[in-house]
C-alpha cells in the first residue's frame, strides 16, 4: 500500500484535487466544474467501471493457465515455420512495455534463436500480446482489432525477413547491458 | 463490449471447473494489476476529461477527423512514437479519441506507433541490438505502422 502511495504520488495528488475541485463546483454551482465531472469524466468512468476488472481477471488468469518457461524452452530448437508459430505464442502470452521485451529478446539469443525469430518476437510481443488485446477489443472493437492484427502480422514477419538478411552481412549480435 | 463480458465469465467458470486454486491465484494476480494501474488511469482520466471540456469537439476533428487526410496521420505518427504511454491507459484514451470524434485510421497509426516505434527507448534498445539494428527496426516499423494506418482506413471508409 505505502508503494502504491509512493510511485503514485503525483496521480494521487491529481485524483484529490480533482475531487476537491468537483465538490466545490457542485456546492458553489461552478458550471464549468460540473460540466467536466458530468459530461465528460462521469461517462467516461461509468463504462469503464463494470468491464475493466473483468479485463484484468482474464488477463490474470491467462498469466496463470499460460506456461511461457515451457514455450520458451522449444524456441531455441524450433526454426521454420513451427518455429515462427512457438515465438508468436510466446509473445502474446507476454505483458508489459515494449523495453521489458528486450530482455527476453537476449534470452531468445542465448537459447540460440536466429534474427529473424527473434525479431518476430519483438514485433508480435508490439503488437498482438494478449493483455492487450483484451483492452483493445473493449475499447475500439472487434473490427478494428482483428483488421490491425491481420495487418500486422504479415508485415511484422516480413520486416524481421528483412532485418536478418540486412543483419547477416555484418557482425550482428544481442548484448545483455 | 458484452462479448467481452461473456468471454471474461465463460473463463472464469472454465478456470474454476479446472482448479480452483490456480483460478482463485489468476484473479488475484489481475486485480493487484488493476489497483496498481489504477491511479494512473484514473488521473489521465481526469486530465483528458478537463481538456476535452475545454477542447470543441471541433478543433479535434479538424486536425485528427476524416477530413484531416494525411496530415492527421503524421500528428498521430508523431505523437505515438514519442509518447511512453501503457497500453492499459492507451487504450482508454483511443477509445475516448473515437467517440469524441478522431478517425479509426489515425486511432490506428497512433496506437500502432505507440506500441511498435519507441524514440524514448531507443537508448535502452542499442544497449541490446546495437544503433543499427536499433534504427533500422524503428524505422521499418514506423513504415508498417503508416501502412496498416491507411488499410485501416481503407476498410473503415467502405
Amino acid at each position: 500500500m505505502n508503494d502504491l502511495l509512493k510511485k503514485n504520488l503525483g496521480n494521487f495528488f491529481v485524483i484529490v484535487a480533482f475531487t476537491l475541485f468537483t465538490t466545490v463546483s457542485f456546492l458553489s454551482g461552478f458550471e464549468p466544474g460540473i460540466g467536466i465531472f458530468r459530461e465528460q469524466f462521469f461517462s467516461f468512468l461509468k463504462e469503464m467501471i463494470l468491464f475493466l476488472p473483468l479485463m484484468f481477471i482474464l488477463i490474470g488468469l491467462g498469466d496463470v493457465w499460460i506456461d511461457r518457461e515451457k514455450v520458451e524452452r522449444h524456441i531455441g530448437s524450433e526454426s521454420g515455420v513451427k518455429g515462427i508459430i512457438l515465438v508468436i505464442f510466446l509473445s502474446m502470452a507476454q505483458a508489459g512495455p515494449l523495453y521489458g521485451a528486450f530482455p527476453v529478446a537476449y534470452l531468445l539469443w542465448k537459447k540460440g534463436a536466429g534474427v529473424r525469430n527473434m525479431f518476430i518476437y519483438i514485433g508480435a510481443f508490439c503488437t498482438i500480446k494478449i493483455p492487450m488485446l483484451t483492452f483493445e477489443i473493449g475499447f475500439l472493437g472487434w473490427k478494428f482489432s482483428l483488421l490491425r492484427t491481420l495487418f500486422s502480422l504479415p508485415l511484422i514477419i516480413l520486416i524481421a525477413i528483412l532485418m536478418e538478411k540486412i543483419l547477416k552481412r555484418r557482425t550482428f549480435e544481442v548484448k545483455q547491458p | 463490449m458484452q462479448l467481452l463480458t461473456v468471454i471474461a465469465v465463460l473463463a472464469l467458470l472454465f478456470s474454476l471447473i479446472a482448479d480452483r486454486k490456480k483460478t482463485f491465484e489468476g484473479v488475484k494476480k489481475g486485480l493487484i494489476m488493476l489497483i496498481r494501474i489504477l491511479p494512473s488511469i484514473l488521473s489521465v482520466l481526469i486530465l483528458v476529461s478537463v481538456v476535452l471540456y475545454f477542447l470543441p469537439n471541433e478543433v479535434i476533428v479538424r486536425y485528427l477527423g476524416e477530413e484531416a487526410g494525411f496530415s492527421g496521420y503524421v500528428l498521430a505518427a508523431l505523437g505515438g512514437s514519442v509518447a511512453l504511454i501503457p497500453g492499459f491507459i492507451a487504450y482508454p484514451l483511443a477509445g475516448l479519441l473515437v467517440r469524441t470524434g478522431v478517425s479509426y485510421p489515425v486511432i490506428a497509426v497512433f496506437i500502432t506507433t505507440l506500441m511498435m516505434v519507441g524514440v524514448l527507448t531507443l537508448p535502452v534498445e542499442i544497449r541490446y541490438f546495437g544503433v543499427k539494428a536499433s534504427l533500422l527496426r524503428n524505422a521499418l516499423y514506423l513504415l508498417a505502422a503508416l501502412i496498416i494506418g491507411t488499410l485501416i482506413g481503407v476498410f473503415y471508409l467502405t
